[in-house]
């Protein structure tokens, strides 16, 4: 049994410990918001926050998170600064099929935590991990800058 | 033959989606040998629009629109939603028509139910040219209905009332009702007569056109409560990989599943057996490895030892066959149009030249792979999933279940990107026979992104040969374009070498220019993997060498390469398709939709306007401009590019303008053009799938990249043209992608003065 803390919630998973954190969430937790795009962290679909920063749950095995603090999409609304992303996101119309979103909000929401007022290079930096197929990339920056605008950071 | 005649006949039916009648005659007896419905004959007057497609369009309120008793108005989206928006934009319509208040509509996705329906495959361009008419009609109907039973409830003149704002309101006593007091007296209205129906003036629109409607999934989707099909979760739901042959045509041979038996979790190993090509919508084959959870049904296939017999395209090669290509394309072939007369244009002319474009194979690799679900129980299938053809997907299914279409019901989830990849259904198939070999228990299959590159429909691969005699002042007065490519046909005919009437209609013999020797060729090529429609289909290749070719010409005359292609498209005018020789355009009427190079220019000069176009740049940085006609909408591009000394190259900014008559969802249109602007770049400057030992090369986004947003433009400026409601529409998601690769293209020309007539242009830019 591997203790995970997710959302603020303790799941005992019984699955080997080189289980990825991205399989687990999906069929065992059933958490599916986290999204399977490559199994590489080459195209950062399965975006979570372990202990607040932005990993690849992909390549992430359970056994290194073991009682750390997971946050998922089903929980980053909690955070003032996820709720001010994801408000951003729908109001500038920034989903297409969606289904990248969930962790392109994970990426910009770890990159505003630590620099609430990222330049543009800084937004690229953070977020071209992230890969998106119909292209939204235009207004996923505008809405970053947006949030960051909310929460009072500008630049 | 490997399968049925019969069967053979529902294939092509399935073709005609994408207007069979027109490419049966481009195909001639080989299409007739194996069974054409006798509706199809061509000597049937041909329909067009949502007429000519499978099972048609319906417009019966009672099979899109419910009305809860507390207000609640529930519209079915029966197209299938994949980044488009079109589960707001066509419930937006019947909305509008019935007067209802937004805030207080639910969506409801169809199941796959074209006789119920209408014709639900979901791919081009075609969901608002085709449905915005019915729908406006199954509003207005539902509307008239609400407006009878309030009329009939007060015993008033139906004249006196009028639906307002989910109301209905008596005019002289101002009495109002609402739509759920109305509900159910409402149902038992009769269903007005589509003649006696009262369509709004669309001046009186509240949402149409107006773009204001956030996306009805937007909350869910930031929120990762969205359903895609890779999402589905079932009791006692079993997780299934699939490996496949890794060449086309091959099949599986001896297997070892001792080691996958072993690793934790995995359940059974399932044999699905291959179908010889062409591959239709057929499995590839191979074995399943079926598991409790995605992770282990992956280690498990990892663990099997397949020894694979490849057959003929074992010796696929890339390299070899883009010779193969050149060779043809070097050589007279099959004349498709032939206006005037070439050669003495070309003989008469100040000076000749010519060139060749090169576009590799791609693949979609929509975000969520392909993915499907299947439960067979008590005589009857469920299906979920990720389908833009939701029907294709039932009738594939039942068939190789050997069940009634009637007994499988096809779940459409949202779609992760589809681009056409997810219009053909193999994998819900697969996902059947695992099932079913699991004794129906509920089995998920996943692609994992290895799988989708190796194993998607790939995009063609061309070779583009364009000559041109010009006159003193270096107008083009005889063009000559011979387009060689493998045809999406091969994947449903066996032996099909030449371009179809569709591929054909998508940018090489409908190119309206003024030029009056025009000679197009389409000389033969074989495919030797499924080859299938990627966002924007043959546009992709053709746009490229056509719109690249005419500023080669601009170049070469020493002139604009705007005012030179506003030249070459010649003065405002309507041109018939049939004139150009194309039966198809894009499924759609030539009377109601000819090319109109009026419309055609608006878009580039208001491109070139809007983008500042003469503007002084400094060094390093260079406008290209591009314009193309495709799923009867006008698309024009001017890419602004900076290339430095060390030969990076970026794009600080797109002015996009788009004719598609009017929008219906204007803020979707837009984020459509951007969208197809940046998938423009990304296969300008990076796709490619390259083939050896018949085995696609790409194993991830690593080798098969993809634009980032490092790489995308920094800015993209779409200019909507204004349209009119009264006139036809055109379509959105796809015309957007084709002018990008040539704009882009014909700007680092004008940065660099280095001409890339190879895609993807990836290092050819570095010094």
């Amino acid at each position: 049994m591997i203790p995970l803390d997710i959302n603020g919630r303790r799941h005992n998973v019984d699955l080997p410990g080189d289980t990825p954190l991205l399989w687990t969430l999906r069929d065992q937790v059933g958490l599916t918001g986290t999204k399977f795009g490559c199994g590489m962290a080459l195209c950062g679909a399965c975006t979570v926050h372990v202990d607040g920063q932005a990993v690849r749950s992909c390549i992430t095995p359970i056994s290194s998170v073991a009682s750390r603090k997971i946050t998922t999409i089903e929980g980053i609304g909690a955070d003032r600064v996820g709720k001010a992303v994801q408000a951003a996101w729908v109001d500038m119309g920034v989903p297409q099929c969606g289904y990248c979103q969930t962790g392109q909000i994970m990426s910009a929401t770890a990159l505003l935590k630590r620099q609430g007022k990222p330049t543009d290079a800084e937004i690229d930096e953070a977020m071209s991990g992230n890969i998106c197929r119909c292209g939204t990339y235009v207004r996923i920056r505008a809405a970053i800058k947006q949030a960051a605008l909310q929460q009072g950071g500008t630049r | 033959m490997n399968t049925p005649a019969d069967e053979r006949s529902v294939v092509l039916a399935n073709v005609s989606r994408r207007r069979f009648l027109q490419g049966a005659s481009a195909l001639g007896g080989l299409v007739l040998a194996v069974g054409v419905p006798s509706t199809l004959r061509a000597a049937d007057p041909p329909k067009y629009g949502a007429d000519g497609m499978p099972n048609g369009w319906v417009d019966d309120p009672l099979a899109f629109v419910a009305i809860g008793e507390d207000g609640t108005v529930t519209i079915v989206c029966h197209r299938s939603e994949m980044g488009q928006g079109v589960r707001t934009s066509m419930p937006m319509i019947v909305a509008d028509e019935l007067e209802a208040d937004w805030k207080r509509v639910r969506v409801r996705q169809a199941t796959g139910d074209e006789k119920r329906y209408g014709n639900q495959d979901t791919d081009g361009s075609r969901s608002t040219r085709h449905f915005f008419d019915p729908m406006r009609r199954c509003g207005a109907a539902a509307r008239t209905m609400l407006e009878g039973a309030a009329a009939a409830r007060w015993k008033v003149p139906v004249s006196e009332v009028e639906a307002k704002n989910h109301e209905v309101v008596h005019r002289p006593t101002g009495r109002r009702a609402g739509y759920g007091s109305l509900a159910r007296a409402a149902a038992s209205q009769p269903v007005p007569s589509r003649e006696t129906l009262r369509l709004k003036d669309p001046a009186q629109f509240r949402y149409i056109g107006k773009g204001e409607l956030k996306l009805v999934d937007g909350q869910d989707i930031v929120t990762g409560k969205a359903q895609y099909g890779i999402d589905t979760r079932l009791d006692g739901m079993l997780y299934a990989v699939v490996a496949r042959p890794p060449v086309y045509g091959g099949r599986m041979g001896s297997y070892d599943a001792a080691e996958t038996l072993k690793v934790p979790g995995v359940v059974q190993v399932v044999r699905i057996e291959s179908s010889p090509p062409p591959a239709e919508f057929n499995p590839l084959g191979g074995a399943a490895v079926v598991a409790r959870n995605t992770w282990a049904a992956i280690q498990g296939r990892n663990a099997l030892k397949i020894v694979w017999d490849d057959g003929p395209n074992a010796s696929y090669d890339s390299t070899a066959f883009k010779a193969t290509l050149e060779d043809a394309a070097r050589k007279p072939g099959k004349v498709v149009r032939n206006d005037g007369d070439f050669d003495a244009g070309v003989a008469g002319a100040a000076r000749r030249l010519e060139a060749e474009y090169y576009v590799p194979h791609l693949a979609h690799a929509s975000m969520e792979p392909p993915a499907a679900t299947v439960r067979i129980a008590q005589g009857k299938c469920e299906v979920w999933g990720c389908f833009q053809s939701p029907q294709a997907t039932r009738d594939r299914v039942a068939k190789r279940l050997g069940m009634s279409a009637a007994d499988v019901t096809v779940h459409v989830t949202l779609l992760g990107g589809g681009f056409g990849r997810k219009s053909k259904p193999d994998f819900a198939v697969e996902a059947a026979v695992v099932s079913k070999a699991m004794d129906g228990k509920p089995v998920k299959v996943t692609w994992t992104r290895e799988d989708d590159l190796h194993h998607t429909y790939f995009h063609t691969v061309s070779v583009e040969h364009l000559e041109a005699g010009v006159d003193g002042q270096g107008k083009p007065v005889a063009w000559l374009h011979r387009s060689v490519a493998p045809t999406i046909f091969s994947t449903f005919v066996e032996g099909a070498k030449q371009e179809a009437a569709l591929e054909l209609g998508m940018g090489v013999i409908n190119v309206p220019f003024a030029i009056p020797n025009v000679r197009i060729e389409n000389p033969e090529a074989t495919a030797h993997t499924r080859i299938g429609w990627f966002r924007s289909v043959s546009n992709i290749p053709h746009a490229f060498a056509v719109q690249s070719f005419v500023a080669e010409l601009a170049a070469a005359a020493g002139r604009d390469p705007k005012d030179f292609l506003l030249e070459v498209i010649g003065p405002a005018r309507q041109v018939s398709p049939l004139a150009l020789g194309d039966t198809w355009n894009h499924g759609e009427s030539p009377e109601r939709y000819p090319v109109d190079t009026g419309r055609l220019r608006q878009v580039v000069e208001t491109a070139a306007r809007e983008a500042g176009w003469g503007k002084t740049l400094p060094k390093g940085r260079g406008l290209g401009i591009a314009a193309h006609y495709s799923f009867v909408s006008y698309v024009a591009a001017v890419v602004e590019v900076a290339v430095d000394d060390k030969g990076e190259l970026t794009i600080p900014r797109v002015d996009v303008a788009v004719d598609c008559g009017a929008s219906v969802n204007p803020e979707r249109v837009r984020a459509q053009m951007q969208g197809a602007c940046v998938m423009g770049v990304s296969v300008a400057t990076l796709g490619e799938i390259t083939f050896k030992g018949g085995r696609a090369e790409q194993d991830n986004f690593h080798a098969y990249e993809v634009t980032r947003m490092s790489g995308a433009p920094r800015e993209i400026h779409v200019h909507v043209i204004p349209g009119d409601f009264s006139k036809p529409l055109g379509g959105v998601g796809e015309p957007g992608v084709p002018p990008i690769p040539p704009a882009l293209c014909n700007a680092i020309f004008a940065a660099t003065g280095k001409r890339i007539r190879r895609l993807p242009i990836r290092d050819q830019l570095k010094v």
